[in-house]
């Protein structure tokens, strides 16, 4: 089996989850990869403080695609306030894979959007 | 011209390729030939000086090499060394004429032409003159074929208010080959000055500025073989002459007083300070390669390759190209996509068999939207590949599929 392109990898960039709009919603953001053109947005819905609902939308490659469908089932039930404290190694763990220098801004868009979302603060994940 | 194959075999004669790569990404840059390295290296050790200005003999010679190089790059694209300028790149020689001939000349409610098909570094620098001096910045479209309309063109100029044409001569992304002595005959013919940006041309084809009749042409040397950090404005003279300098500084001057300065002649005018050296010395050296294999039989070598390229692309299921399927107005260049795999993802399986080719927008986000893509892949050839390195890439690609489950 490929190292990077694993079955469930694919299999989230094939039939990622949570992948659409949602309306209406209580936060949202959008961003894109320079590097690439990959771009992927979030629309939230919020209740008591948690993630009730989320939906990502967009276009990229199947790492950063499947980096926001795997994030995507963790994230729901999550307090909102806590997102802001998610990093890159989150992801990258989620993720089970190891993420060269090169792709790192695929699998980190996601967390990127979501955190801009939920904080306004749109800086990449370290 | 049909396509056929050549027996140019110079892959020796380039270092790198001791790695065993399937290059092909020479849209982006080229790779250099042993005797670039070593014009470049025996400048360093035996010839270094600053250029211009000392009395002893070791200036001299550095002079002698670096204005050497200019002569011989001038006649190798059909201009003059006085109107042979160096710039750092092809996006400096397009910036200088923005600036040192687009601020002068074009002024509120004044347009600037471009197309739908330019680099960020033929589109950017227009925008932000435009914004600055209250113009509007104009495209002409793409067809789906990848092609221009002098028609279109006909009826933008005959509106009367563009300034400016600038054109690409050979599209990074498309391949297309534009028509640009015609386009810089129809501008001139409006009352417009014409730009062209050969940074994809002037490596892999015959170039003649002067039978081009464009009034400024534009490229850069890393793609023709040459070192980076080198680039080329020709320019016509008279422009020339009557244009402020872009930079100010040393080498640039005729005398320096304590309020104002006269300034040098033609092409130091437009160079100040110290200037790339080792690296005029260096594209002079690749000039001199490119000549002996002659640019006739390096634009053959690469038509056949592209020709190949469509051809065994062609076998791979899902499998799009973009740009004109006619090769007379192609150059070396296929972009392409494959259903159901990210452009990203097929350069990251490609690159674990050896192959390089680049993927993603190209410096060319405008026409990405216009192609409808959010992305392409790219492969791109010059004389060191040959039909092995295509199919090394029809194989990854096809492994590419196998992966996706395709």
């Amino acid at each position: 089996m490929d190292e990077l392109y694993r079955d469930y990898i694919l299999d989230h960039y094939k039939r990622p989850r949570n992948f659409g709009t949602l309306e209406p919603h209580d936060l949202e953001a959008h961003d894109h990869n320079p590097l690439c053109g990959d771009e992927l947005g979030v629309h939230i819905r919020v209740e008591d403080g948690k993630v009730a609902e989320l939906r990502f939308h967009g276009q990229g490659c199947a790492i950063s695609q499947a980096s926001a469908s795997i994030a995507s089932e963790e994230l729901i039930g999550m307090p909102v306030e806590q997102i802001g404290s998610l990093d890159a190694d989150w992801v990258v763990d989620l993720l089970g894979i190891s993420i060269s220098p090169t792709r790192r801004k695929c699998a980190l868009l996601s967390l990127k959007v979501t955190r801009g979302a939920a904080t306004g603060d749109a800086s990449w994940p370290e | 011209m049909a396509p056929f194959a050549t027996s140019l075999d110079v892959r020796a004669d380039f270092p790198l390729f001791d790695r065993g790569l399937a290059y092909l990404d020479s849209a982006a840059t080229s790779q250099k030939p042993r005797e670039v390295i070593e014009a470049m290296d025996s400048y360093y050790r035996c010839s270094n000086a600053n250029v211009h200005r000392g009395v002893y003999k070791l200036a001299q010679e550095a002079t002698d090499l670096f204005e050497g190089a200019r002569e011989r790059v001038a006649r190798f694209a059909g201009s003059e060394a006085a109107t042979t300028i160096f710039t750092r790149n092809a996006t400096e020689a397009i910036n200088l004429v923005a600036y040192a001939w687009g601020r002068e000349h074009v002024g509120e409610g004044d347009e600037v032409l471009i197309t739908q098909m330019e680099h960020h570094s033929n589109i950017v620098p227009w925008q932000m003159l435009c914004s600055e001096r209250g113009a509007t910045l104009r495209y002409l479209h793409v067809s789906d074929e990848g092609l221009l309309s002098l028609e279109e063109l006909d009826e933008v100029l005959a509106e009367g208010r563009v300034k400016l044409v600038s054109v690409v001569h050979v599209s990074n992304v498309l391949g297309t080959v534009n028509p640009v002595a015609e386009i810089a005959a129809r501008a001139r013919a409006a009352g417009a000055v014409s730009v062209i940006d050969g940074s994809q041309a002037m490596p892999q084809m015959a170039v003649d500025v002067a039978e081009i009749g464009a009034d400024f042409y534009a490229w850069t040397g890393h793609k023709a073989l040459g070192p980076t950090g080198i680039g080329v404005l020709h320019g016509r003279r008279e422009l020339l002459e009557s244009m402020r300098p872009f930079l100010g500084g040393g080498d640039m001057i005729a005398s320096v007083g304590f309020d104002s300065s006269t300034y040098n002649e033609l092409p130091w005018k437009f160079e100040a300070g110290t200037s790339a050296i080792a690296e005029g010395v260096g594209l002079g050296a690749a000039i001199d390669y490119l000549d002996r294999i002659g640019m006739g039989t390096v634009r053959a070598h690469e038509r056949d390759l592209t020709h190949y390229t469509l051809e065994r692309l062609g076998e791979i299921d899902g499998l799009r190209t973009f740009g004109p399927g006619d090769l007379d107005v192609r150059g070396g260049v296929v972009s392409f996509e494959v259903d159901g795999i990210h452009p990203h993802d097929l350069a990251e399986l490609c690159d674990r068999e050896g192959v390089c080719i680049r993927s993603g927008h190209h410096c060319a986000q405008p026409l990405m939207r216009e192609l409808g893509v959010p992305a392409t892949a790219r492969a791109s050839f010059h004389v060191y590949n040959n039909h092995e390195d295509v199919d090394r890439l029809a194989e990854a690609l096809k492994g590419a599929r196998e992966v996706f489950g395709l």
